[in-house]
């Protein structure tokens, strides 16, 4: 319950936002939105000792229990560590917000987005349900695309979020049908069940195009290569956003369903070599492009998607352990997804402290680019701890957290070479290598952060603002993270037994819980091992390259940007908008003539067409009751008002003869014995008459369109097939029967739902969702009127872009 | 030019009171007869429609100082709320529940929180409907 609680937290703060932000104009909107995360990160770090029992906790809420589709949560060892991610870097963050945006921006929008990302992330890790994950799953993309676009006057900044948008929903969607077709094999959409019925899901034919589908959605929200090309333009976002999505939290949802899906997917090859395979380059790529930038925030966004693809092409390896089942050889390679598990907690800390220290940087001095940068050391000596200590950790060196889990995720690559499935026998060799030259170039860009931030000269002149330390406010975040890279250091094995423990039990759920699954870290082995000396060789040969980085930096201009995936996307986007731009002209020329012909086509050919290849045309005019005389005289009227309206003059007359159609019909429901229907006509009639009259005045005159005889002809012709098509659906409806009525059911309307009127138990009951959502339809679209009709652009408000 | 409105006047301000009574006894009428929210709705609507017909705007505002934006908002509410509100009793979504009660005064009465849901069907379309129109005849 309380679990459930915490996911629903962040969205009630979040709608109380606006009352908050008016009331307390004068302290700053941060204070009170800081209270959700801290308060959530205290209850749940109270479900550690239990959960490092091996307790897990569940809730059910029946959601649409027909489908299967109930809202479960479910928190154990691996859900854990990310809702203390989330909220706990959510904290910090939000602590950091608050001296790093100032009360003239619009923070009720910031922070009503950011609590509505915090509390869709904690749903996607706390769900067991597969859909109620994709739905916080793309209400995380959604969230994030308000905060990316969050200075939304920037065209950089809204490019970034579509961009960023695009390419994560695209891979949600796509995650979306993986996650159908689990269902179709598996019958249950319970992460717990399809695990718990593993034979039936492994033996489908679906089950490798639900693999890819799933890894598909994975890759593209933990932005792996080639999907990575978003990342960096996100970074138009404020740096503390910057720091908490796309450090922390949601960029680690891809790898969260990848670690959530392994017990499912893993142990067979393609999951292995897809997982483990991408990750690795992503890793090189990621590092290898971070060397080339210029502005930080985009270093550290290259270095983030490395750091992903280091525990992505982790995990890959962690899975070949399920492909051997458990055994005391097997278990060494579930080392590899324990050092995953620690990497990720690691690299929370070292990256969340970067990018805060970046954004102090550029809060103070006014500029992110490093060419203008230097000399800070003595100017901001507590943001150059920061650096420090961060950009070491990342490197790999001691004594910070970073070092623990590259030497793991260096022994897990040499590790992985001597086990001979997956024909790994022969590219095998290629993990350590390429993880080798990776990290060295890791070593290098963490260098360069570290250089030409605070060694070498100052340029005032370059700077806008004369450099001075930060504010303490936004140091207190940034310093207890690297306190916890240095104590993660000192006490790697607390975090080891408590946390990481659990999780490898929710990972390897088949596997007994023994002490080899959760080795025993230590900074120092006693000896000189492969590790080490790999190692030891990045930080000679990254100093090396480092010192010669001006004579290799021109190789990166070999690679021309005109074929880098971004230029593809760039390509596809442009071109796509002009295509569509040409299309949409085409037939939204402004004309409703056209709009009508459109769709009265469209539904004739599809409903006559459907009628002619069903063969459906019958008339038994046998069984049909007398036809009463005043029904004749109503049709007569009918027909009368109709005739007349094509040859009416005047507007108000054709309005009027409109209603009298529109009474008539009432009169036939009445005389058929709808009262219901009949009820909603009178009404509704008489309020769109009102409405037309009144808004009479606005409406100019009715004139004669001169149109050539052709186009009247095609008119006519139109309009008759219609009035066909729906008198021959009239007629054959009678005889139908392709499917049984379903009428039975809801005559026992009483029993079933407490209410005598049939009509309103199927509103109200029966088929209440569509009801609740045509409401809300109803609800948008007055929206939509009011705001078309108020909201004109002013003048001299039109240009908005040129600002 | 002046308009003499007079009768039409007289007549609204009785006649209004009658179809006030009309709507709220077609919306509590709707779970055994005919009537329901959504025809409740929109003869409440029709009714305040008819009096911004006939008196203007700031009259009638100064009568029911309501902003129908906010009404519409508050039927979507009701409407998602008891949707929702379902799910903490353990029961599916939008589950609705009835029972017989006695009231004083009334005696045994049949009530649900159906008609909850109802009452945000109705302040949906009464909302929605008075905006619309208010907006569009507004002039410029």
């Amino acid at each position: 319950m309380i679990v459930a609680f915490s996911i629903l937290l962040p969205f009630i703060a979040a709608a109380c936002i606006p009352f908050i932000y008016r009331r307390f104009k004068n302290i700053h909107l941060g204070w009170f939105v800081l209270v959700v995360p801290a308060l959530l990160f205290t209850v749940l770090a109270t479900y550690i000792p239990r959960i490092a029992n091996g307790e897990t906790f569940s809730k059910t809420f029946e959601w649409i229990p027909s489908f299967g589709i109930n809202i479960t949560t479910y928190l154990d060892g691996l859900s854990i560590i990310f809702s203390l991610l989330i909220t706990g870097v959510g904290s910090l963050v939000i602590l950091y917000s608050i001296f790093y945006l100032s009360t003239k921006e619009s923070l009720h929008h910031f922070y009503c987005y950011l609590l509505l990302f915090m509390g869709a992330m904690l749903g996607v890790v706390l769900s067991d349900n597969l859909m109620v994950l994709y739905v916080f799953w793309e209400l995380t993309s959604v969230s994030s695309f308000l905060l990316i676009a969050f200075w939304h006057h920037r065209k950089a900044s809204r490019a970034g979020a579509r961009k960023a948008m695009l390419i994560t929903v695209s891979g949600g969607v796509a995650m979306l049908a993986g996650f159908l077709m689990l269902y179709v094999v598996s019958g249950t959409f319970s992460i717990r069940e399809i695990i718990a019925n593993l034979d039936i899901v492994q033996s489908s034919n679906l089950f490798i195009p639900a693999m890819c589908l799933v890894l598909l959605g994975a890759f593209t929200k933990s932005a792996q290569f080639p999907f990575h090309i978003w990342l960096p333009d996100a970074m138009e976002a404020p740096t503390p956003v910057s720091a908490y999505l796309h450090s922390a939290t949601m960029v680690k949802a891809g790898i969260y369903l990848v670690a959530r899906m392994t017990p499912i997917f893993g142990g067979h090859e393609v999951w292995f070599w897809a997982v483990s395979g991408v990750g690795i380059v992503t890793l090189f790529w990621g590092s290898f492009n971070a060397v080339r930038q210029f502005d930080l925030k985009a270093l550290l966004a290259y270095s983030t998607i490395s750091q992903l693809g280091l525990i992505m092409s982790l995990f890959g390896l962690g899975s070949a352990a399920l492909h051997l089942g458990y055994s005391t050889q097997s278990v060494i390679y579930t080392q590899a997804t324990f050092a995953a598990l620690f990497h990720l907690i690691n690299h929370s800390t070292f990256k969340g402290a970067l990018f805060m220290m970046v954004g102090i940087v550029d809060h103070e001095v006014g500029t992110r680019d490093i060419r203008r940068l230097g000399g800070l050391m003595s100017l901001m000596p507590f943001t150059f701890t920061i650096a420090v200590i961060g950009s070491f950790s990342m490197a790999g060196l001691p004594p910070f957290n970073g070092f623990l889990s590259k030497e793991m995720f260096f022994m897990a690559t040499v590790k992985i070479t001597q086990l001979d499935i997956f024909s790994l026998d022969s590219v095998g060799l290629l993990f350590p290598i390429v993880a080798w030259i990776a990290s060295v170039f890791t070593f290098i860009y963490c260098v360069i952060i570290v250089m030409r931030t605070f060694f070498g000269k100052i340029q005032p002149d370059r700077l806008e603002k004369p450099p001075h330390e930060a504010p303490i406010g936004m140091l207190i975040p940034p310093y207890i993270l690297i306190g916890l890279v240095v104590g993660i250091f000192m006490f790697p094995n607390i975090l080891g037994h408590y946390i990481l423990r659990p999780a490898m039990a929710s990972i390897y759920p088949t596997f007994p819980s023994t002490d080899e699954m959760t080795p025993h870290i230590s900074a120092w082995h006693g000896y000189i091992n492969t590790e080490l000396i790999m190692t030891i060789g990045v930080v000679i040969v990254g100093v090396f390259l480092y010192r010669t980085l001006k004579k290799w930096r021109p190789m990166y201009q070999i690679f021309p940007q005109k074929y880098s995936f971004n230029s593809i996307y760039e390509r596809v986007i442009s071109s796509s908008e002009y295509r569509s731009d040409q299309v949409t002209k085409r037939y939204m020329n402004g004309n409703l003539t056209y709009y009508f012909i459109y769709i009265y086509v469209f539904f004739v050919v599809v409903l006559a067409g459907y009628m002619v290849y069903a063969d459906v045309f019958s008339w038994d005019p046998s069984k049909d009751s007398v036809i009463e005389p005043y029904e004749l005289i109503l049709v007569f009227v009918m027909i009368f008002a109709t005739l007349a309206i094509l040859f009416a003059k005047q507007r108000i007359t054709i309005v009027l003869l409109n209603g009298v159609l529109g009474y008539s019909v009432a009169f036939f429901f009445v005389v058929f014995r709808a009262p219901d229907l009949a009820l909603t006509q009178l009404v509704v009639e008489s309020i769109t008459t009102a409405l037309f009259l009144l808004s009479f005045k606005f409406l100019p005159k009715l004139t004669k369109e001169k149109v050539s005889k052709t186009f009247k002809f095609t008119k006519i012709t139109i309009s008759i097939a219609v009035g066909a098509t729906v008198t021959f659906i009239g007629l054959a409806v009678m005889n139908y029967d392709e499917f049984e009525p379903i009428s039975a059911y809801f005559e026992d309307s009483y029993n079933l739902a407490g209410g005598k009127n049939i009509v309103n138990t199927i509103l109200g009951d029966f088929r209440a969702f569509d009801t609740m959502l045509e409401v809300v339809v109803l609800f948008i679209a007055g929206l939509g009127v009011y705001t078309l009709i108020k909201l004109k652009a002013k003048k001299g408000d039109a240009d908005v872009e040129s600002k | 030019m002046k308009v003499n409105d007079v009768i039409l006047k007289t007549v609204v301000k009785m006649i209004v009171f009658i179809i006030l009574t009309l709507g709220m006894y077609l919306f509590f009428a709707g779970h055994n007869a005919p009537g329901g929210g959504f025809i409740g709705g929109l003869v409440l609507g029709s009714a305040i429609v008819l009096l911004y017909l006939t008196y203007d705007i700031e009259t009638v505002h100064r009568g029911m100082p309501f902003d129908f934006k906010k009404v519409a908002a508050l039927g979507v509410l009701l409407a998602t709320g008891t949707a929702i509100a379902s799910l903490f009793f353990d029961v599916p979504f939008l589950t609705h529940i009835d029972g017989y009660f006695n009231i004083p005064f009334l005696g045994e009465k049949h009530l649900s929180t159906v008609t909850i849901f109802e009452a945000g069907v109705a302040l949906t379309v009464v909302g929605t409907l008075v905006t619309i129109i208010l907006n569009i005849s507004e002039d410029e």
